[in-house]
């Protein structure tokens, strides 16, 4: 007996590192240009083909956020392949999990990154995240630009840390501005995710425009990781409270889960969400008639026009099998931002991470680049984009503009 | 008005809870030792009736049985593989290893289904609307509540008229004279541990109709939630993880309604430690002095 389970506990080993080993495979990534290490002669080749920047990306591959991490390596690769079949600027991409984490998730999925050489990190992808990372790649001098780590807290007091979303308080005050313009008299509830620095940090500046423009904030309510998959209590005070308005500065798991809830109760009032809503048209056995109305404020819509938006869901598409969500957009152009900032400030691969940062935090408030998230993006020192939020409502399961 | 809403969707949640917290209870009473896994079950029962549903296009009574199935087997096999061999080995041991099968049962789900959520589609949609819609409780709710009650009568007439629950109590009692009294006592723990998965796979059905994300992780929270509510009511009686789960339910539900959201799972474990100060068997749990 005692052979049998020692046999098991062996197999049940053998069967978690394969897992690991597993997932590993997958992050790692085909773009590794040929011969792109072994090339020690980098004065005989022209300068561009000498070697390739080392490019890293960390996010949630795994646990409740990994449609986010997904969607940024996934755009970030179509990104890389497009800007490595041009010529000129070749990158190397490696992702890495850190499942979302503050703690020493990030930290080890950043540590793994800086030991296989990494120059420029695109990412992290979640606040969270952000806030831990930066605070080490500042002291590290390694270039930060996140696809989509919304929170002031990343690039507060950080010269190194620059974004391509937009900041929680600019969602916050947009989304306020949106309702006072657009529903005016609205009775507003927020329920937020007050253990989250992203839900609180939109929550907050929501709350003190809101104020300032007269929009009236009936309820609020909170939940935390541990208590959001009930929201029959928040939502049952929201409706006492009249509230024909509720704010979800969440992401899209929780909110699934308010969308469902309120249509059990019968309670319909008009739900807004901001950019973590986004994915939630995408998620398994989510019925996509409880997001019938659903607002969100949004940079990205798959379904505009342009040249540049259609060529990349056409790719994404077919290489991923789903429509992008606006994380993979936002990872699309960061890549494309980095070889823009890369090129102006004159940098090649040979360089260690540090001296490319130095050399990139001057040239980023300088440029100017047009992606599918915004046409024409600059950027503050501070490391804040300006760019336009876009109102986006879902109708029929589709994104169209109101 | 308002009160009678909140009233209910504790009671709704208890009920799950004391659903879950039944079937930590029949395993401890009987075999004596803690399921850790027994969340872990709850979630595969969940998965399981999603896929019957999201891809074979069953009804949903029916991915509820195929759950079943499937959780009561998985019982099964979890106790003749992992539980068994530790029969006379010391209770850590046993624990450690229910642990070890929680993480076992998460990764497999992390690989099978991936990370990503789905959203459950529940089993029976639709509300009852009452005092002109000024209250409104859903079908799931009520349903739950039914099946909870219905469990638990269910088990303690199991347990005290049936020849097989005679056996389970008697080895809850003592199992070496068990046996001396001809009861096979190995049978009778993995009957318990096939029934305790299955009420794990309705517990999983109804626990993501009322809270539709479902997700590797589904089921530790809530586990660890009717574990405490079996603590509560006495681990070991099955009225006890009723009572214990249902007020697990409307305190957590009371508390976010009436004092704050941000601290409604420290009141309950507040509660909790009060109530073990002053009945330190639970509420309904008998005290045994250990002889020395």
């Amino acid at each position: 007996m005692k052979k049998i389970l020692a046999m098991l506990l062996a197999l049940s080993m053998i069967f978690a590192l394969c897992a690991c080993g597993g997932s590993k495979e997958e992050t790692k990534t085909e773009t590794e240009t040929p011969a792109a290490e072994a090339a020690p002669a980098a004065e005989a080749a022209p300068a561009a083909a000498a070697g390739a920047f080392k490019l890293g990306v960390q996010g949630p591959l795994t646990g409740g956020a990994a449609i986010y991490g997904t969607a940024v390596v996934n755009g970030a690769k179509i990104a890389v392949d497009e800007i490595n079949a041009k010529g000129g600027i070749q990158f190397e991409l490696q992702a890495q999990d850190d499942e979302a984490d503050s703690g020493d998730k990030a930290i080890n999925a950043y540590n793994a990154l800086m030991d296989w050489g990494m120059q420029v990190l695109v990412g992290p992808v979640t606040s969270g995240s952000g806030v831990t990372v930066g605070a080490q790649a500042y002291a590290d001098r390694v270039f930060c630009l996140t696809p989509s780590g919304s929170s002031v807290d990343c690039i507060a007091d950080k010269d190194n840390f620059f974004q391509v979303c937009f900041t929680d308080p600019n969602q916050g005050v947009a989304s306020a501005d949106y309702m006072a313009k657009n529903y005016a008299g609205a009775k507003v509830a927020v329920i937020y995710k007050n253990d989250d620095a992203y839900s609180q940090g939109i929550r907050d500046t929501f709350v003190k425009e809101a104020e300032a423009k007269a929009v009236e904030v009936v309820y609020e309510g909170t939940f935390n990781e541990s208590t959001q998959t009930d929201f029959s209590v928040q939502l049952t005070a929201a409706q006492a409270a009249g509230a024909d308005m509720v704010f979800l500065p969440i992401y899209y798991t929780p909110a699934s889960v308010i969308l469902s809830q309120a249509n059990a109760m019968g309670y319909a009032p008009t739900f807004f969400g901001v950019d973590g809503m986004d994915g939630i048209l995408a998620m398994p056995g989510f019925d996509t008639a409880l997001a019938e109305g659903v607002m969100l404020l949004t940079p990205f819509s798959a379904d505009s026009q342009d040249a540049l938006t259609q060529n990349f869901v056409a790719k994404y598409q077919a290489a991923y099998g789903e429509t992008p969500n606006q994380f993979a957009a936002d990872a699309y152009d960061a890549v494309y931002i980095v070889a823009a900032a890369l090129e102006a400030a004159g940098c090649t691969p040979d360089m260690d991470a540090a001296a490319i940062c130095e050399a990139l935090i001057p040239v980023m408030p300088t440029i100017s680049v047009d992606g599918v998230t915004g046409q024409g993006m600059t950027w503050a020192a501070s490391g804040e984009v300006s760019k336009a939020p876009m109102a986006i409502v879902i109708k029929d399961g589709v994104y169209v503009t109101p | 008005m308002e009160f009678l809403s909140y009233l209910i969707s504790g009671i709704s949640l208890g009920s799950v809870y004391a659903i879950i917290a039944l079937g930590y209870t029949m395993v401890y009473g009987i075999a004596k030792m803690l399921n850790f896994a027994h969340g872990d079950v709850i979630m595969v029962g969940g998965y399981m009736s999603f896929c019957a549903m999201s891809y074979l296009h069953l009804p949903g009574w029916v991915s509820v049985l195929v759950g079943m199935v499937v959780c009561t087997l998985l019982g099964i096999i979890i106790e003749a593989l992992a539980y068994k061999p530790l029969r006379s080995a010391p209770s850590l041991a046993v624990l450690i290893t229910a642990i070890g099968v929680s993480y076992l049962l998460q990764n497999s789900a992390l690989l099978i289904w991936g990370a990503n959520p789905m959203s459950y589609p529940p089993v029976i949609s639709g509300t009852l609307h009452l005092f002109d819609g000024q209250l409104s409780i859903s079908y799931v709710s009520i349903i739950t509540v039914t099946a909870c009650v219905l469990i638990m009568l269910g088990l303690t007439a199991f347990t005290s008229k049936t020849k097989m629950g005679k056996a389970m109590r008697a080895c809850s009692e003592d199992k070496g004279a068990a046996q001396l009294m001809g009861i096979n006592v190995n049978r009778t723990i993995s009957l318990t541990f096939a029934i305790g998965s299955a009420l794990a796979a309705i517990a999983g059905v109804l626990l993501c109709s009322s809270y539709p994300t479902l997700m590797p992780t589904t089921g530790s929270m809530p586990g660890i939630k009717a574990f405490t509510a079996a603590v509560f009511g006495g681990i070991g009686s099955i009225p006890g993880a009723f009572l214990g789960g249902l007020l697990l339910g409307i305190i957590e539900s009371l508390a976010k309604a009436y004092i704050s959201t941000q601290l409604s799972n420290s009141i309950v474990f507040a509660v909790l430690i009060v109530v073990l100060l002053v009945r330190p068997a639970g509420l309904l749990g008998k005290y045994v002095p250990e002889k020395v």
